[in-house]
């Protein structure tokens, strides 16, 4: 009984996604409530304790995580041992809403894919929690800055472990707020607070997606939890799936920074850069992946959907290499290559059931290596005054040799060199993209061959050529506490590959998201394996040509360039394109408050908002404080009443 | 045709009545204070005598509540009519008086708060004394306060008690009148800034009487349309007839502006700003929390019970005035440079909100019952209560020399001179902006749902992007207070005492609980179940 009055015949069951089902907790899983807990409980001892806690604030910061981490191990590998139908747990902690029929439990749910997410979470996390020790140690509010990481810990936990899309809205928001909370961290900068406000304005865009998918899962199942929706899909019609598709693929986009609502992430460097290592590269950008293959039973049974999915992450890979490319500042244009290597997540989801797993696999290679490289930046800032102008860097691998070795380990992690993690995860997710559709295939290796370049870019700006360090700044490595993880990290990038060993994590995630779709190449899977490290050679190539050590890099950057290089500096005119591309009243007048407030705010300012701004100056002026012409107002909402009573009737 | 003979006296149901009676009582004896209990004992005693009169009235209502007769005839429809079918005690009556007394409970302790005056009431002190003048002067040195704030208090409260208790429109007028006029006096009575606090009495006056014409107007047509005042007359009469009526649509029309300036819908919303900034804020958060309630009651009952028949005739009018609604408290509220005007626009949206969930109508249907429009709209309004008062509680704390300072530039860099206020007043702002795990979050939850459940999709979807508009002026506020550098003269942060602060802490304890576990509460507004005819 769908109120959208959405027809259409119920597929074929057989066509549909996996269902969930889930057995109750016993053992270990009984303690899952845990995981989400202590880092909840050092979030309100941070937070509310005040400066009584100052003094161990931060270790009892990194505790939590570590806890939870463990705990996490532990149950990971209880969910090894069991069998395949066994390997989804759910525990019912609370009714969080319970009217009529309609009933939201607040519950967790534990299977493969949560498995891998919660760790993922809780393991980078620690890492990033240990570094921050090291990263904040001389900002006195360094206790508040652990409270907030463990708040959005917590959020983020939620937001992966919820069994109903009610309670994963719960955490979306949560983690919005904490990421809020985290990039305006440093509000005396106006940048900071101006970046926070956007962050947050553009995830409410996406957050509009949620909410309205949640209604209308409501209206159209009487539930919203993953048990009886994935149960009530196939009976529905292919409208009320692909409507669905595209509200949770708003969302999705809106988290992930994905074309059209990628503007924030650029500007969200603003935050600490353990911030951008944690949430703006391992884990709360990759939310919207979650939510695409988590919801698998949705988009299984929309396949234009599906192809939204796809074309967002295409032009999101390619989007965001391109910004990447321009980029002076480093840790903006490791921004660019997050949004970047996130729309080939996005582009695997979206091709289905052949991709699924290799979205989570890449998910999870990049997450260490980019939180590798962003922390390695943090610690190249670190030994350079807080300097993040690549133009300003050069031959800081003989000043802080640990911070280099474990960079490059991420860099040819990311570009893809043989052997390491990033490069198997890629490989299979251009491999599925060409068994789809050549131009899925031919986006994705362009991708990879621009990656190659930005990247080995970023390198040689930083580690390579002269120095062109400013003259009060003496380099230096960072100490233990942060170049451990670093160490770590380094390893994971290197390592992470084995997760394909004997396609375990196909296997693995089978149970959610169903066996792997195997399409035929049109060669073999080796001659494209040779393709692809031959494009990335071709974009090494080219930086090493440009930018290699014999090459000058100007201590400023050049004025006199190419509409191209301009366009990618001014990120693709992406706070433009959002606007003309979102045409919706919300838009528009969310634009109007960055306008109207330029006190507090000093927003963007653009055409459209203007015009909006205008119009709301205008309506306030209706206000003239004259009871006259408020009683007049009245009348004429009376005559229009009236008149619009008797009109919609008598006609 | 009843003849002299045939008089017999009204019956009167006192057993099921009696919370209202109690709350009437308690503000007649209020006024006998006033005219006999010395001054200097008159505000201890009026201040016990109005919580304690409320407070049995509540207790008073939860074994009403549990006496309601269980009527089978419809969906979970319990209570019954009284007083000669003028009044009806039903389950969202009872939810409603619930709601009413515990909100009014609570402003009491906000009009009592004496610490932040040095001793005295928010209240004018003498408010026949012309402002500025030695009078004026004399009245503040010798300490006079005006106690019978307490009384009017209790006497709106009844009227908002009657209001959506009426099964008579004549009577609903009564009511009206009655929850109107005490107001319009309270909110002349600030003691600081008291020409703009005069000035929205005043307005209020004017534009709440002229409201009440259209409202009685509309009374008038309808009575010419169904021949009697009884709702479940005219329902028979609006089931019976074919074909439109100018007279009924006539008079629904009228009805519906005259309700619709009571919950401050736009376009008949432009007394809101102005009388919320002028009143004391005390005031202004009984009004914002207590006469939306009671006049949303009152829509309710008027258009669900009487023109229920007639739905497909208003609804489109509801539609435009709850979008119209949404959009101008949203909009407008971005540019306002003024915390309580900015909370004024707020209140605006959030009846848009309201509106949504009450334009769905729906009432459940067949196997799915979910979450019905009566029931979500309740919520909501108990919900909305509490974290406004809480809101417009802390406004009264944050003060300079001339009084409260309400300019929100004043309010830059709040976060650092008092974090545990600034961050509770966020909190606030956070469940007016609906984040989950606030009240506000589960409330907007239920209207949309109801309203998508109705069949108003196109509503819930303007209604979600509202409600993203909206979060970016709460934002703001919290932008202000937590990021912005503080501005050179900074207001200080005054220490109520344990009434104020009793206030927030409880206010701020039920927007949390209503959020994280709003069972209870829901279950309620479900139990209340729909309106008895």
């Amino acid at each position: 009984m769908s109120p959208l009055a959405l027809s259409g015949t119920p597929l074929a069951s057989g066509e549909a996604g996996v269902p969930v089902v889930p057995t109750a907790v016993d053992g270990v899983f009984s303690l899952l409530w845990l995981v989400v807990a202590l880092p909840a409980l050092g979030a309100l001892v941070l937070l509310v304790g005040g400066r009584r806690t100052d003094r161990w604030g931060h270790l009892l910061g990194c505790a939590m995580p570590i806890g939870s981490f463990l705990l996490a191990l532990v149950m990971f590998v209880q969910l090894l041992g069991r069998d395949h139908e066994d390997r989804q747990v759910a525990q019912t902690l609370w009714t969080w809403l319970d009217v009529g029929d309609y009933t939201v439990q607040m519950g967790l749910l534990f299977d493969p894919l949560s498995a891998l997410f919660v760790l993922l979470i809780t393991g980078v996390g620690s890492l990033i929690h240990i570094y921050s020790v090291g990263y904040m140690a001389h900002d006195d509010r360094r206790r508040r800055f652990f409270g907030y990481l463990n708040l959005f810990v917590t959020a983020m936990l939620v937001l992966v472990l919820a069994d109903d899309y009610l309670a994963v809205f719960l955490g979306w928001e949560g983690v919005g707020l904490a990421s809020y909370l985290l990039i305006g961290f440093w509000a005396h900068k106006d940048s900071a607070a101006t970046a926070a406000n956007k962050a947050f304005v553009v995830n409410r865009v996406g957050d509009l997606g949620m909410s309205l998918a949640v209604m209308l899962m409501v209206a159209t199942f009487g539930t919203s939890s993953f048990v009886g929706v994935s149960a009530g899909m196939p009976e529905t019609s292919e409208a009320v799936a692909t409507v669905l598709g595209l509200l949770l693929l708003l969302a999705a986009c809106g988290k992930s920074a994905q074309v059209p609502l990628q503007s924030w992430l650029l500007d969200a460097m603003e935050g600490p850069t353990p911030v951008s290592a944690l949430i703006h590269a391992a884990t709360m950008v990759t939310a919207g992946v979650y939510l695409v293959v988590r919801s698998n039973f949705v988009y299984e049974l929309a396949p234009v959907a599906q192809t939204a999915v796809v074309i967002v992450g295409l032009v999101t890979l390619l989007v965001g290499a391109v910004i990447g490319c321009a980029k002076d500042d480093i840790k903006k244009a490791l921004a660019g290559s997050t949004m970047s290597q996130i729309g080939y997540m996005m582009l695997a989801a979206g091709i289905g059931p052949a991709g699924y797993a290799f979205a989570i696999f890449h998910l999870l290679t990049h997450g260490f290596f980019k939180a590798n490289m962003f922390l390695g930046a943090g610690s190249v800032m670190h030994a350079t005054n807080d300097d993040v102008d690549m133009r300003h860097y050069g031959a800081l691998r003989k000043a802080a040799p640990i911070t280099f070795a474990t960079f490059a380990f991420g860099y040819l992690a990311i570009i893809g060199f043989p052997g390491f993690s990033g490069f198997f995860s890629k490989d299979h997710i251009i491999e599925a993209a060409f068994g789809e559709n050549w131009v899925y295939g031919v986006g994705a290796l362009l991708g990879a061959g621009i990656t190659a370049f930005y990247m080995t870019r970023v390198m040689l700006m930083t580690f390579f050529g002269e120095r062109r360090w400013r003259p009060d700044v003496h380099p230096h490595e960072s100490p233990a506490v942060m170049t451990t993880p670093l160490v770590v990290l380094a390893a994971g990038s290197l390592v992470g590959g084995v997760l394909i060993l004997g396609d375990w994590i196909v296997e693995w995630l089978e149970p959610v998201v169903g066996p792997e779709e195997h399409h035929e190449l049109f060669v073999p899977a080796i001659v494209l394996t040779g393709l692809i490290v031959l494009t990335v050679l071709a974009g090494v190539a080219v930086a090493w040509s440009r930018y290699g050590p014999s090459q000058t890099i100007a201590d400023t950057a050049p004025t006199r360039v190419s509409a191209a290089t301009r366009a990618a500096r001014a990120d693709l005119y992406g706070d433009a394109l959002n606007e003309a591309v979102f045409m919706r009243p919300g838009q528009k007048l969310t634009a109007a408050l960055v306008y109207v407030d330029d006190v507090l705010i000093d927003g963007t300012v653009n055409a459209l908002a203007a015009l909006v701004g205008g119009t709301s100056g205008t309506a306030r002026r209706l206000q003239t404080g004259f009871v006259r012409s408020y009683a007049l107002t009245m009348l004429g909402g009376a005559l229009l009443a009236i008149a619009a009573t008797l009109a919609v009737t008598l006609s | 045709m009843i003849l002299l003979a045939e008089f017999e006296s009204p019956k009167v149901e006192y057993a099921t009545i009696s919370p209202l009676l109690i709350v009437v009582g308690a503000a007649i004896l209020g006024v006998l204070v006033e005219a006999f209990v010395p001054r200097a004992w008159r505000y201890p005693v009026q201040v016990g005598v109005a919580a304690l009169g409320l407070l049995i009235a509540l207790a008073d209502t939860v074994r009403v509540g549990l006496a309601l007769d269980t009527l089978d005839a419809g969906l979970l429809a319990r209570g019954s009519l009284a007083v000669e079918n003028s009044m009806v005690v039903d389950g969202p009556t009872v939810f409603l008086w619930g709601t009413l007394l515990v909100m009014s409970l609570i402003s009491v302790l906000l009009f009592a708060e004496r610490r932040l005056e040095g001793g005295l009431t928010s209240f004018a002190g003498q408010a026949a004394a012309l402002p500025g003048t030695d009078a004026e002067r004399e009245a503040s040195t010798r300490g006079i306060e005006h106690t019978e704030v307490f009384p009017l208090l209790l006497f709106a409260v009844t009227g908002m008690l009657l209001f959506p208790a009426s099964n008579d429109l004549l009577l609903m007028f009564v009511a009206l009148e009655v929850l109107s006029l005490p107001l319009y006096l309270l909110c002349g009575l600030a003691r600081r800034r008291r020409l703009l606090s005069q000035e929205a009495a005043m307005k209020y006056f004017l534009l709440g009487a002229f409201s009440s014409a259209f409202f009685l107007y509309g009374v008038a047509l309808i009575y010419g349309f169904a021949g009697s005042f009884e709702l479940a007359d005219i329902d028979a009469a609006v089931s019976a007839s074919s074909g439109a009526n100018a007279y009924l649509l006539g008079g629904i029309g009228l009805m519906a502006v005259g309700l619709l300036f009571k919950v401050g819908a736009a376009p008949f919303h432009a007394w809101t700003p102005d009388v919320y900034q002028g009143a004391p804020t005390a005031v202004t958060a009984f009004m914002a929390a207590c006469t939306k309630i009671a006049a949303f009651g009152a829509l309710m009952r008027v258009f669900y019970v009487a023109f229920g028949g007639a739905s497909w005739d208003w609804r489109p009018l509801m539609w435009v005035v709850a979008i119209l609604t949404m959009v101008v408290g949203s909009v407008i509220a971005i540019t306002q440079t003024d915390v309580k005007r900015m909370l004024a626009y707020s209140s605006i949206a959030h009846a848009g909100f309201v509106l949504v969930g009450f334009a769905g109508v729906y009432a459940g249907t067949g196997d799915v019952v979910g979450v019905t429009s009566v029931s979500s709209v309740l919520f909501y309004l108990a919900a909305y209560g509490f974290s406004t008062i809480g809101a417009f509680a802390i406004i009264t704390l944050v003060r300079d020399a001339g009084g409260e300072t309400t300019a929100l530039s004043r309010w830059a860099g709040l976060g650092r001179e008092a974090p545990v206020l600034a961050g509770t007043f966020a909190f606030f702002l956070l469940a007016f902006a609906g984040i989950p795990l606030t009240s506000g979050f589960i409330g907007k939850w239920a209207v949309f749902a109801a309203a998508w459940a109705g069949g108003a999709w196109p509503l819930v979807v303007v209604a979600v992007v509202m409600s993203a508009v909206a979060a970016f002026f709460y934002v703001r506020v919290i932008v202000a207070m937590f990021f912005s550098d503080p501005v050179d003269i900074k207001p200080a942060v005054a220490v109520p005492s344990i009434l104020t602060t009793g206030v927030i802490t409880v206010t701020a304890l039920a927007t949390v609980a209503l959020g994280v576990v709003p069972g209870p509460v829901l279950d309620l507004a479900q139990q209340a179940g729909a309106f008895v005819r």
